[in-house]
């Protein structure tokens, strides 16, 4: 066990961990965050997708003991379900869902792109979006919602 | 080879319910067309025949609406899968009950508290419980309005309903939770309920947005994933490197010294850790495999001869439909062999549950599709009365059929019972979904059809499939329960009947035949563990059905499109067929290189929703990838209950159509699975997306539901194999549809 300081959410988090413990297990289980989820353990799924200072990473093979002093974001940070975010909103307004599983994950790879270009054309989300699976086939919504919030020109995601 | 080739209708799946086929009504006087008989399969029992829905299984009014002074609770024995279902069936109670939707409590599937309704499966949920729902409600809110006219003593057809509030013609006014008072709510509803026209609903037909997105977008705890209850500990099971392996050896105490551990599990084969911390569960697990020795093990196929090996195992053969006599001279013919390939379920998230054994009961908190049938397996499995054992639905990741949801509900149980008091959650690896899943089956059929004159003549269609419905009916259907030093053995296949069919649903084509001769081989033993999957057979059925009718269409020269009409006579599918025809401009195809059309149409299980479906899509000269440019669908499920709800479930359908068709396939061979991961299981993603996607609803006002969720798996299948053919000139009868899979 480590005292391993994680800055998650904008508040400094100190907590007993294992190093080697995945940047997931100790959102979900030490911090009680449930956005970010268990997929598949390998990167190849996005379900456990966070942001790590800008950059969308997978939380299930990222150990803890490399992230001190780096910004965590997860999808609690965009909003909560009764003060949705831009994007979430966006997503409740297209329905983006089916089971739900993927879309935190998708929620925050797509915030990273959102942040870095904020106004992506459609094959453009297609790109940065290919790395996130959903199962229910509910990707053209997800497209939708992505490019509702990347064609308000002049909002902020 | 084969056991028997004789029918033997003792065996079918009907009949083990004792019910036939029953009767479905909407609104008194709709016509009664429908056959519904999987849910009857799957554990529930028929006590009312002549009521709707699920009412036949569950008469009591108060089995679905209880109203009190803490508000009106509306109950369903059907799941959340992912669907909207919950929204549906609250929008559908809350239309006939007359008050807000907001008004209600809903409450799913709960061996506690709901009543019975077997499996959420088969696009059953708005047929069976929206049914009942749509009844119950109007019965129950009739008896309220009954209850204030007997005490203002006035007519009740004076009386008036909104908000949950009754109001009379002098302006007297009571809640439904003060008329109940005098109301008893446990009474056999009546075959018949009040009406309301169609073109008076506020709430069907509307686009509520869902209950459960909110929660789902901002890090709710959503999922049975993320519960944490008080001390819950952490658990990991260890499997054996394939099925029938025995441990050899296995250094418990090695593994019971690590950071963390609480407990080391073994019975038999069966192998389990148990942790304060997840991480720490992983890693025990990590290690017991590590020490595990395992010998044997059932021996694994060689993929490439899967489906000669299916047609030589030891099988039943069912008679499907033969009718009309055979005449089989002068004719265009079509003769060929169609295949598919074992395909995985996919869940994003592994399969998971939690449990806890406390004051001599235990609480399964489970993704199951069926909490009764679960609970009865589970029971078994741990020598439990039934009454100690409660399941409780809470949602997963989504499962499209039976994934590893009870079999991880199962291994919760067990582990539970180890610690009595403390509560245990189990979530699957990745690997262990992969391996241990049940598949959809491989399959083969092969067709030998015959036009003559622009008819359609004999239809030979010859099936060979394993099961399709292993579902828990007993304890051995659990697999932890396989591995115990005493194992429980699986109770034997059974297919489901038709009308609903197995391997053989949708085998029957919708179009008017000369004659048929349409048999299913159902394979009994089984090289890999297979069970039910959004569609079941539907997906290679249609697709045979619409190759060959296109087939035999460009042979004798004439439009595919127009050949379906001409050989439909209901006025609903015809619809559809002719409302994608004109919306793609029907047979209008790019011109460029490699561009193709397809086009293809089935009822679900010749009973539910229609849906017929164009794709255009391009095929790389070089590589053979397809792109798909642009879909175009139409579907009729009846009384529309949510277009978004539908729109969502079509457009889910076809994403994922296209997913199994042009992708998937379980690699394996003589050393084992290889599909552990998604890179040895590569599913759709975002960039070979179809470019656009059109969905047309044809709402029937009034008419019965019909259920949405599995019309679109087979005719995506089909159109996108027939606008292949149409680009390339070469009919691809081997999903999925990719060059390798196609013989050299």
């Amino acid at each position: 066990m480590s005292q391993i300081t994680l800055n998650v959410n904008g508040a400094a988090q100190a907590l007993e961990l294992e190093p080697d413990m995945p940047l997931l297990y100790a959102l979900r289980n030490h911090l009680g965050l449930n956005g970010a989820k268990y997929g598949c353990g390998l990167g190849q799924c996005g379900a456990c997708t966070v942001i790590v200072d800008d950059q969308p990473v997978f939380a299930c093979l990222t150990p803890c003991a490399g992230l001190q002093g780096k910004q965590i974001r997860t999808v609690e940070s965009l909003g909560s379900a009764e003060k949705p975010g831009p994007l979430q909103a966006a997503f409740i307004e297209k329905q983006a869902a089916q089971c739900g599983y993927c879309i935190a994950g998708m929620l925050m790879r797509a915030q990273a792109l959102l942040e870095q270009n904020p106004h992506p054309d459609e094959e453009t989300i297609r790109e940065h979006m290919a790395a996130n699976l959903c199962r229910c086939g509910t990707h053209l919504r997800i497209i939708e919602a992505i490019s509702l919030v990347a064609g308000q020109h002049g909002s902020r995601p | 080879m084969s056991e028997s080739t004789g029918l033997n209708p003792s065996r079918r799946a009907f009949l083990r319910g004792g019910a036939l086929l029953m009767a479905f009504t909407l609104v008194p006087m709709a016509r009664r067309a429908l056959a519904d008989t999987e849910v009857d399969t799957l554990g529930t029992v028929v006590l009312a025949p002549d009521l709707p829905g699920s009412l036949r299984t569950n008469p009591y009014l108060d089995a679905w609406i209880r109203i009190g002074t803490d508000g009106i609770t509306v109950y369903t024995g059907k799941v959340e899968l992912g669907t909207g279902v919950k929204t549906a069936l609250l929008q559908i109670a809350a239309e006939r009950l007359q008050v807000p939707a907001s008004a209600l409590n809903l409450l799913t599937a709960d061996t506690a508290l709901t009543p019975n309704e077997g499996y959420t499966a088969g696009s059953h949920s708005i047929f069976d419980s929206g049914t009942a729902l749509f009844n119950a409600a109007a019965q129950v809110r009739e008896m309220l309005v009954d209850s204030a006219a007997r005490r203002w003593q006035v007519d009740p057809a004076q009386l008036t309903t909104a908000d949950a509030m009754i109001e009379g013609p002098a302006g007297q006014r009571m809640s439904y939770a003060e008329a109940v008072s005098n109301v008893d709510v446990h009474q056999y509803a009546k075959a018949q309920s009040p009406s309301l026209p169609a073109a008076d609903f506020k709430l069907i037909g509307q686009s509520l947005p869902r209950l459960d997105i909110p929660a789902k977008i901002s890090g709710g705890a959503a999922f049975v994933q993320d519960m944490r209850l008080p001390g819950m500990l952490h658990a990991r099971v260890i499997r054996p490197p394939r099925p029938g392996c025995t441990l050899e050896a296995f250094d418990a105490p090695a593994i019971e010294a690590l950071a963390g551990v609480v407990k080391v599990i073994r019975d038999g084969n069966y192998l389990a850790v148990l942790a304060r911390d997840e991480w720490q569960a992983i890693k025990a697990m990590r290690s017991a495999s590590e020490v595990a020795r395992w010998r044997g093990g059932d021996a694994i196929p060689e993929a490439a001869d899967i489906h000669t090996l299916l047609k030589r195992l030891p099988s039943r053969r069912y008679p499907i439909s033969n009718n009309g006599d055979v005449n089989i001279t002068g004719e265009t013919r079509f003769k060929a062999r169609v295949t598919k390939q074992y395909l995985m379920h996919g869940s994003i998230g592994p399969s998971c549950a939690v449990a806890w054994f406390k004051d001599g009961m235990l609480t399964v908190w489970t993704h199951t599709q069926g909490v009764y049938p679960l609970r009865a397996g589970i029971a078994e499995m741990l020598r439990l009365p039934p009454e100690r054992v409660r399941c409780i639905h809470t949602e997963g990741s989504g499962c499209y059929g039976h994934n590893g949801a009870d079999d991880a509900a199962a291994d919760a149980a067990l582990i539970a019972m180890r610690v009595p008091g403390t509560p245990v959650r189990v979530q699957w690896m990745r690997e262990q979904e992969n391996l241990w899943e049940p598949y959809s089956s491989a399959m083969v059929a092969e067709v030998d059809v015959g036009l003559a004159n622009n008819r359609l003549q004999d239809w030979h269609y010859e099936l060979w499939t394993t099961p399709h419905n292993e579902r828990i009916v007993n304890a051995g259907r659990l697999l932890p329960a396989r591995l115990l030093a005493q194992p429980f053995t699986s109770a034997p296949s059974v297919p489901i009947a038709q009308p609903e069919g197995d391997g053989d649903r949708n085998a029957v084509p919708l179009y008017d035949l000369g004659a048929t001769r349409i048999n299913m081989n159902f394979v009994t033993t089984m090289p890999f563990r297979t069970s039910a999957m959004r569609s079941l057979g539907a997906h290679i059925n249609i697709f045979a059905i619409e190759a060959s009718i296109d087939e035999l269409a460009s042979k004798a020269g004439v439009d595919p499109v127009a050949l379906r009409l001409a050989h439909l006579s209901d006025p609903r599918a015809r619809a559809v067929i002719e409302r994608v025809r004109d919306a793609i401009d029907w047979p209008h195809k790019n011109s460029e290189p490699g561009a193709g059309i397809g086009f293809a149409f089935a009822r679900y299980k010749n009973i539910m929703g229609y849906c017929a479906l164009a794709v255009r899509l391009r095929v790389h000269p070089q590589t053979g990838e397809v792109r798909i440019e642009h879909v175009v669908t139409a579907v009729d499920v009846g009384q529309i209950v949510s277009p978004d709800g539908l729109r969502n479930q079509v457009e889910g359908g076809i994403v994922q159509s296209a997913s199994w068709t042009l992708y998937e396939k379980v690699a394996y061979d003589a050393g084992g699975i290889r599909s552990y991961d998604w890179s040895g299981y590569p599913i759709l993603r975002f960039t070979q997306l179809p470019k656009k996607v059109d969905v047309h609803l044809l709402d029937q006002p009034g008419e019965p539901f019909l259920g949405a969720a599995e019309i679109v798996q087979g005719p995506m299948a089909a159109a996108l194999g027939n606008a292949v053919a149409n680009a390339t000139g070469r009919r691809w009868l081997n999903l999925p549809l990719s060059r390798s899979t196609q013989p050299s």
